[in-house]
């Protein structure tokens, strides 16, 4: 379930009856603080749009985009009436003239691992984002390269899943002489 | 040249040390340049194995030029690396080529794919720094102090001011030494093989610095969670004069040995040429960025640690050509030696590491007296000490760029995600741009001024 | 006209002091010795010391070995300086093959000695997987000082014949058996288990 398409409005959760506390939102989408630094929560849909709203801002760069997969700690805290999902994508950006940054943090389910892609916003993602292809799995709809960047072309699995073995093999002790 | 005065770059004006705010980014020359950008214009989209096919079409094709296509009959697809000897680790590149114009090109990395984020996972964050610090091995340091950032960020806690001083000498000395090293094998790529042994002269006697105080000449494992490792030891100020002592006088021999030499310029001048909205619409920092002319410098424009209380000018270039990340580099050897001399009238007395027993080890000799010291010594080296659930993103200004650290802590011992923004892997996206209708004898010129670590490349 | 002169007067026994005699074999170890040509393999942070080496401080050139050579064709050592991942792996064994014999491989630092402190799914566990390997260099980097002495172990081990003497033993190699991957290899791509 993702968040509505309402624009500057917060909605309640379809499946839940009460009224959720209103969400403070920025350039359309709910806004966090973490650590002092700023954190906003867009659903797919929404991405694209947002970051073309913070380019037109003066957040010109897009710094960093990874992905994180929260299989084994599904309980982290989110803004009300984000579903929490399996992946994260996490894109930071940066406005160098006012010297501000703040980061997405985008949610993907894990039967549908898709996402956006940036590419024609920020071209610096293409390397970013086949990186986050090649260690979770999920795909950029829109990057012109969608490949693997880091393993060999015909690796199967996604080593930064959390059901990837880090796949540590047991060392060999020389036989001690008693 | 005066010896006494830090050298600044030859009078050309190519890389005029700037303390204006960043220029200013008009979103319709972003537009424009994202147009060809994001185009097939220079970059080679094509899977290696594709690659691989092509390069053996071309091979039959030159048997039988009468059935070739009369516009890319010519071109033929070149592999160079991943075993080559520009000595920049192994970076392949896939190039496209009419002749000896490169048309497209895409470089090809995970050669030292080292699964370093997965690692990082499954150690402790005290451990966590010995990992990193292999990322990008030419400067460690910064590595290490990214990820302490991060992680001192999440735990709320701030190392105190010495700790801090002690870290902005010991990066600074590490900038030194990286991009010393970047002299030496820039130098050597071009032909100038003598640069290599006078870059290393240099970089030795910083290396022995670096040495003395932690232990280890590279990897050193020094900047930790909660401060750095040990205090700097008796003895740290004279051997730091001795090292800056003589550094003015050896640029000023680099300077005389390359920056006015024709064969130098003609080498380097309009050679990779990038204007500052590719760089910004490409993600890319550090002195590539700066050689556009755009003034983007993480210590001065986001300080961290005490880089707010000392003076230094940010170097920026005018064309965006090689030879101006050559002179940002040269000058920014300069910019370090005034920020050290700074670092060693200011530094403070106290602790070298936060007093938290939760997170800093005790004292050796504590453990044999206390039985809580022996817990906690026990607790921290086990299991590690448990950082609060959150996560957080902590950015320095490294050699090549930002060096970001973004950290998720599930609440355990063990960071949930570790990601490291490598600086050179997202400057290396310049590399097709820089390199299209260029000649391949350009090449090295070009990989060498991006001057990418593989190590933080691959991960 | 001095040996003539004492030829004449001594016959052979005026030619001794002018003249070293020895083993041909001899001969050829010295040579081998004193200009084994590294090839160009540096991976990772073992490089930057591998470079440090080469530098005024440690200086390879008093070996004869301050020239690396890109060409592997030229190289008579391959130090594998660094780890070496799994995308890496068949190019360091395409790099060994086309070496000429005789060569010597030298594995700098732990990474490539045993995979080091990356005991993981990217890392290949010692590069004595793939390439046959004489001298382990340990450390994480090692000191440039670390590798002259194992690039004078390996000299000493030239000297005395042991590797050719070795390699006779074993039939030219560390019994490191290759097969042809099958036809329908990329069908069956690698795979690592999971949890």
């Amino acid at each position: 379930m993702s968040l509505d398409e309402g624009v500057g409005a917060a909605e309640a959760a379809e499946t839940d009856d009460e009224p959720v506390a209103s969400v403070e939102l920025a350039y359309g989408v709910p806004v966090t603080t973490s650590h002092g630094q700023q954190v906003l929560h867009p659903s797919r849909e929404q991405l694209v749009d947002t970051v073309r709203a913070l380019r037109d801002d003066g957040y010109l760069m897009c710094i960093d985009s990874c992905g994180v997969d929260y299989l084994t700690h599904p309980g982290r805290s989110l803004p009300a009436g984000i579903q929490a999902e399996r992946f994260e994508v996490v894109v930071g950006f940066l406005d160098p003239a006012a010297r501000r940054r703040l980061r997405l943090r985008v949610q993907i389910p894990a039967d549908d691992p898709t996402c956006p892609s940036l590419f024609a916003v920020h071209p610096g993602t293409e390397a970013l984002e086949r990186e986050t292809f090649d260690m979770f799995g999920i795909s950029f709809d829109g990057h012109p390269d969608m490949t693997r960047i880091l393993m060999p072309e015909d690796w199967v699995g996604h080593p930064l899943r959390k059901d990837y073995a880090i796949g540590q093999i047991p060392v060999q002790f020389k036989a001690t002489h008693s | 040249m005066n010896p006494a005065d830090t050298p600044t770059a030859s009078d050309a004006g190519q890389a005029a040390a700037a303390a204006a705010t960043a220029g200013k980014i008009s979103i319709e020359a972003l537009d424009a340049a994202l147009v060809h950008l994001t185009s097939d214009h220079a970059v080679l989209r094509m899977s290696e194995t594709k690659a691989a096919e092509a390069t053996a079409e071309a091979a039959d094709a030159a048997f039988e030029p009468a059935d070739a296509d009369p516009v890319t009959g010519e071109r033929m697809i070149m592999n160079m690396g991943p075993a080559h000897p520009s000595t920049h680790g192994v970076l392949r590149l896939i190039l496209e080529l009419e002749g000896e114009t490169i048309i497209r090109s895409k470089p090809v990395i995970g050669y030292l794919h080292t699964g370093m984020e997965k690692t990082g996972e499954d150690l402790t964050y005290v451990q966590g720094c010995t990992n990193v610090t292999r990322m990008d091995y030419a400067s460690p340091l910064f590595s290490e102090l990214a990820f302490s950032l991060a992680a001192e960020q999440l735990l709320g806690i701030e190392a105190p001011p010495r700790a801090q001083w002690i870290r902005m000498l010991m990066c600074e000395m590490n900038r030194l030494a990286s991009h010393l090293l970047f002299q030496a094998t820039n130098g050597m790529d071009l032909g100038a093989v003598s640069m290599m042994l006078y870059g290393w002269r240099e970089r030795e006697e910083v290396l022995r610095f670096l040495e003395m105080v932690s232990g280890l000449r590279m990897n050193h494992n020094f900047i930790r969670v909660g401060g750095v490792a040990a205090d700097l030891p008796d003895g740290w100020r004279d051997e730091a004069m001795r090292v800056l002592e003589p550094l003015p006088e050896r640029i000023g021999e680099f300077d005389v040995l390359l920056t006015n030499q024709p064969i130098w310029r003609e080498r380097l001048q309009g050679v990779g040429v990038i204007t500052a909205e590719e760089a910004i619409a490409l993600g890319t920092t550090g002195p590539i960025l700066r050689s556009t002319g755009y003034a983007w410098d993480l210590r001065r424009d986001q300080p961290y640690l005490h880089y707010d209380e000392v003076d230094f000018d940010v170097c920026v270039g005018t064309y965006g050509d090689s030879y101006d990340r050559y002179a940002i580099r040269l000058a920014e050897i300069g910019e370090s030696i005034r920020i050290i001399r700074q670092v060693l009238d200011k530094m403070p007395t106290g602790d070298y590491r936060i007093q938290d027993k939760k997170v800093t080890p005790p004292p050796r000799a504590r453990i044999d007296e206390s039985m809580e010291a022996l817990i906690h010594h026990f607790k921290i080296f086990t299991e590690g000490f448990k950082v609060p659930e959150g996560e957080t993103y902590a950015a320095v200004e490294s050699p090549r760029g930002e060096l970001g650290c973004y950290m998720v802590s599930d609440g355990s011992g063990k960071p949930f995600r570790m990601h490291i923004r490598g600086p050179s892997f997202v400057n290396l996206q310049t590399l097709p741009h820089l390199m299209a209708d260029s000649l391949i004898a350009d090449t090295v010129a070009i990989i060498s001024s991006v001057d990418p670590i593989l190590g933080e490349v691959d991960r | 006209m001095g040996i003539v002169d004492d030829v004449k007067a001594e016959g052979f026994a005026g030619l001794e002091h002018n003249f070293l005699t020895g083993k041909l074999e001899d001969l050829v170890k010295w040579a081998r010795i004193r200009s084994c040509m590294p090839a160009t393999f540096g991976l990772a942070c073992c490089a930057i010391e591998m470079m440090g080496a080469g530098g005024p401080h440690y200086d390879l050139a008093r070996f004869g070995m301050e020239t690396f050579r890109a060409s592997p064709r030229q190289a008579d050592l391959m130090i594998v300086a660094g780890r070496v991942s799994q995308k890496m792996a068949p190019v360091l064994r395409t790099i060994y093959d086309q070496m000429m014999e005789p060569k010597w491989v030298i594995s700098m630092g732990v990474c490539a000695s045993t995979g080091g402190m990356f005991n993981n799914y990217a890392i290949v566990q010692g590069v004595d997987q793939i390439v046959p390997v004489d001298v382990y260099a340990p450390g994480c980097p090692p000191g440039p000082e670390t590798l002259l002495h194992a690039i004078i172990t390996l000299h000493d081990q030239i000297r005395a014949g042991e590797i050719t003497r070795r390699r006779d033993r074993n039939g030219g190699g560390a019994g490191i058996q290759l097969d042809e991957p099958a036809p329908d290899a990329a069908a069956q791509p690698v795979h690592i288990g999971t949890n």
